[in-house]
């Protein structure tokens, strides 16, 4: 080509390039005098010296790289600088929450703690435990999971192998809208119903209603998902052996994806266990063991971490850890299973 | 602008399986270059060394000698950036940026390179555009997206975009195989001219194509699934397809396998 | 799993049906079909009445409570439902939930799309998958966790980066500080980000992973950078995903109770500084007062809870708008 100016200008194939070892040696110095400058200026807040240390990386990286190796190559190191900067920024505070949670949870987390409730204890008092409070957790998301299993899976059935027409697009639509209530919402409406005009009294199956309504389209939508898997070639092939279609549905469909609906099913509950304003509102709270959930205030982990919280002692402070630590693995231990179920189960697509 | 390609030694694994095995080959300035060969037999993967994309595939690592007239592309200090300017690659399927018009398709390369006025900017568009005989189906809507065009102009619009920034060598990779015939013989006649310009290696599943595009065909095979795959021979393609000198590619040619 | 609940004569036809069987029930529905589709289709009406029961509820009971304000619903700054005679408004409580979810949104969005880049793009193959996981086990810590940590481990961090606010940009007046814990809307927006992140990670890491091959190729082997790269090719792919995913993340922020709660020391007012501590968010106004209310302060809080039911149902519908949209467009070039 006759573009003589272009050619001339292009470089050639070997840029100057920085050595490999330049990110973490320039992360190193920033680190290093990050903390010397907060040290010497007297700041007293890691946050404060993680940010200095933190915008000498990328400032540092992108001046060295901007000299050596041209414009361009500096700004894809700001961006991987960046890139990481955004990484440790997230990553620092979520492991000081996982950290916190457990070093001070382990404190007064023993066998009493768990076997125990609050009965005779005062706030300030060390002691007690949290025994009321997953008898309560437990019966609450437990009839909650009752309502919402049967009604989400049958509403995911009818959606994927009935539902045409409005009707069917009216339930998407409106499942797409429950999946967003606040939480709060859910609570204020079973209060108004159950409460205010059906006048009854806050008790355990008031707050498993309200659970129900945030879980409820969860279930839906991961039944619905699952449901999707299944090849319509399984379908039909049971249908040309004369199996009726409910039949199909029943001893073909579900059978095939039961593990993602397990799955599905597992992850509400564990997103529903550490909901706490629809308790807050409708379940009120006890610091005696209540297990008659249709009668009377209950406890529930969540709610019970925020009285001990409230009560604003150090032994409260105590067993709110605890029991937060608590809560934690309970929704680990939900969710690390429900994984292991899906992987277990998965149905082996060709990626 | 157009250099030659000289390759020795060359190997190329994706973690630690051996792909391509001991390759050396020169490819000639201003002329075509065919790779053919049964699927699996690595001429997809070698052609992607010669630009260093294969290093872009998790696990893929070369080596070995490649030599840009007298530049070893895998030498100490080369910028995979930088050769990847001067080794321009049309892929199997064509993928210009969707959210990009046709113009700035074309343009995208050079932007990446430098300021360019806006003048200038148009002088090279243009000239690429008809340089990939696309600029009369498209003169008039160059602002209109790219993924709008037929499967062929699309294509082109990405020979276009590779040529703009005016490489040494332009890799096509199967550029035809998801192309109607039409829209490959007009492919097949563009490398007909971009071979004035540049060197041009292209990978075929089509020997028909090879033997209607290529001054000199190479022959790839390997010997089972699983074992690294080898260049056989490379020989001027009349040759290669009239009377080639290893038994192998006799055997490929007319049918008898692959 | 039989369903016999009408008359047991409707036999359910185990395994291949004989011949005559099936052109005895060819034409009429089966019993059974007819009972399972009934059950499924029930199930479907119950979540459609359950929606317009929340919807009628609120409202009804919304009403009752604004048609006694005698102060303005949307501007007043007062909360006295129980007062005679009753004033009370959202003005404060909408301030504090939009002002806090704003910080959130400015916070997490760019660190979401920089972590769900670093996983997809940046980070080395095992490290990148073990960060996805671990990321998504953390959309599952339940808020009140996430409260307790912010209250009593956050909350007293903050000081320092307070005073240095103060020092450097207190000018402004929206960094102005008199000292007093940390317990303001900044501090709250920066404790909703962190709860919003994993979200927002997850969805926009998904998309990333979406981008088709061949675009970041084409990019690559123009001669681009892995940046330029991910701005050429994968961003624009990306974008409407990431706006959806923010949108999410938007609702949960908009919506949230318990972490709110713990950390901001209420007050109905507003004030300039996001560095004081006061002001109030709808969700944290409700579960801090309804305890107390009676059934008129109930309804006032209904009457809030109404609102912010009405946000998020927009914030979470155009979120949704925007990802029925890319569907179209995605396949269009599929």
């Amino acid at each position: 080509m006759s573009n003589a100016t272009l050619s001339a200008k292009r470089s050639s194939l070997r840029g100057a390039t920085l050595p490999k070892w330049f990110p973490w040696a320039v992360a190193a110095g920033s680190l290093a005098l990050g903390y010397g400058i907060s040290a010497a200026a007297g700041l007293d807040s890691d946050i404060q010296w993680a940010l200095i240390a933190a915008v000498l990386f990328v400032v540092g990286s992108y001046a060295v790289s901007a000299k050596i190796e041209g414009s361009r190559q500096a700004k894809d190191r700001t961006a991987t600088s960046l890139v990481w900067v955004a990484f440790l920024l997230a990553v620092t505070p979520l492991a000081s929450l996982l950290w916190e949670t457990v070093e001070r949870g382990v404190k007064v987390l023993d066998v009493f703690f768990l076997t125990h409730s609050m009965g005779v204890v005062a706030d300030a008092e060390p002691g007690g435990g949290i025994y009321h409070a997953m008898l309560g957790t437990l019966e609450q998301v437990g009839l909650a999971a009752l309502i919402s299993v049967p009604v989400g899976v049958l509403t995911a059935i009818y959606l994927v192998e009935y539902g045409r027409g409005r009707l069917a697009k009216a339930v998407t639509f409106f499942v797409d809208v429950m999946t967003g209530i606040p939480s709060i919402v859910a609570g204020l409406f079973i209060l108004s119903l159950w409460v205010l005009i059906l006048k009854m009294g806050p008790s355990g199956f008031a707050g498993s209603l309200a659970l129900s309504i945030l879980m409820i389209p969860v279930v839906v939508r991961s039944t619905e998902e699952m449901l999707k898997l299944v090849p319509n070639e399984l379908r039909e092939a049971s249908l040309a052996l004369g199996v009726p279609k409910w039949r199909t549905i029943l001893k073909v469909v579900l059978p095939t994806s039961i593990g993602g609906i397990i799955t599905g099913v597992m992850l509400a509950i564990a997103r529903i266990t550490g909901e706490t304003a629809p308790v807050l509102l409708l379940v009120w709270g006890t610091d005696f063991i209540n297990a008659n959930p249709f009668q009377d205030p209950q406890e529930s982990l969540p709610m019970y971490i925020y009285l001990q919280f409230g009560a604003g002692s150090d032994a409260s402070h105590d067993r709110a850890w605890a029991a937060a630590l608590t809560l934690i693995a309970f929704i680990m231990i939900l969710n690390l299973v429900a994984r292991g179920i899906a992987r277990w189960k998965a149905p082996k697509t060709g990626r | 602008m157009a250099k030659r390609i000289d390759v020795s030694g060359l190997n190329a694994y994706y973690g630690s399986f051996l792909a391509i095995e001991d390759i050396s080959m020169t490819v000639e300035p201003r002329s075509v270059t065919a790779f053919i060969g049964p699927s699996g037999c690595g001429k997809s993967t070698f052609l992607r060394t010669l630009n260093r994309m294969h290093e872009v595939t998790p696990g893929g690592r070369v080596d070995g000698k490649v030599m840009l007239d007298d530049e070893n592309l895998y030498g100490a200090g080369i910028d995979p950036v930088a050769v990847r300017r001067e080794v321009g690659m049309v892929f199997q399927r064509p993928n210009p940026f969707p959210t990009m018009s046709v113009y700035d398709n074309v343009a995208a390369g050079l932007r990446l390179n430098g300021k360019y006025k806006k003048s200038q900017l148009d002088d090279i568009v243009e000239k690429s555009l008809k340089g990939a005989n696309l600029w009369n189906e498209v003169k008039d809507r160059l602002n209109k997206p790219g993924s709008g065009l037929s499967g062929g102009q699309q294509q082109r619009l990405c020979i276009a975009r590779a040529i703009a920034v005016e490489p040494n060598v332009l890799l096509m990779d199967e550029p035809c195989s998801a192309l109607d015939p039409i829209s490959t013989l007009a492919i097949e006649d563009l490398i007909g001219e971009l071979k004035e310009q540049f060197t041009i290696v292209i990978v075929t599943h089509n020997m028909q194509q090879a033997a209607r595009v290529s001054d000199r065909t190479a022959f790839f095979n390997l010997a089972a699934v699983g074992q690294p795959g080898k260049l056989i021979e490379i020989d001027d393609t009349e040759r290669i397809f009239s009377n080639p000198s290893v038994q192998a590619t006799e055997d490929y040619i007319s049918g008898r396998f692959g | 799993m039989d369903i016999t609940t009408q008359k047991p004569a409707a036999p359910p036809a185990p395994g291949p049906a004989a011949p005559e069987d099936k052109r005895a029930t060819r034409g009429a529905t089966r019993p059974g079909d007819r009972i399972f589709l009934g059950f499924s289709r029930g199930s479907g009406i119950f979540v459609l009445v359950l929606m317009a029961a929340i919807a009628a509820f609120l409202t009804y009971r919304a009403s009752l409570a604004i048609s006694k304000d005698e102060a303005n619903f949307f501007t007043s700054f007062e909360w006295n439902p129980t007062g005679v005679p009753p004033e009370f408004g959202i003005a404060v409580l909408a301030f504090g939930t939009i002002v806090s979810s704003i910080i959130a949104m400015a916070i997490a969005v760019p660190i979401s799309v920089g972590i769900a880049l670093f996983i997809t793009h940046y980070a080395p193959r095992r490290l990148g998958g073990t960060v996805a996981y671990v990321i998504d086990l953390l959309a599952a810590v339940p808020s009140i966790v996430y409260g307790l940590w912010g209250a009593i481990v956050l909350v007293p961090h903050m000081d320092g980066l307070y005073g240095w606010l103060d020092d450097y940009l207190g000018w402004t007046g929206l960094f102005a500080w008199e000292g007093g814990p940390a317990r303001s809307l900044l501090t709250v927006g920066i404790l909703l980000a962190l709860m919003i992140l994993p979200i927002i990670t997850n969805v926009s890491r998904e998309v990333f992973r979406q981008v088709p091959r061949m675009h970041e190729e084409a990019a690559l082997a123009l001669g681009a950078t892995r940046w330029e790269v991910i701005r050429m090719s994968v961003l624009p792919f990306g974008r409407s995903g990431v706006i959806s995913a923010s949108m999410l993340g938007l609702g949960r922020a908009l919506g949230e109770t318990m972490a709110v709660a713990m950390v901001l020391s209420p007050s109905f007012d507003i004030s300039a500084s996001l560095l004081d501590a006061g002001g109030g968010t709808f969700a944290q106004n409700i579960a801090s007062k309804f305890n107390e209310a009676t059934v008129m302060g109930q309804d006032a809080l209904i009457a809030s809870g109404m609102v912010l039911f009405v946000i998020t149902l927009l914030v979470n519908g155009a979120a949704r708008l925007i990802i029925a949209r890319r569907k179209e467009y995605s396949g269009a070039n599929a």
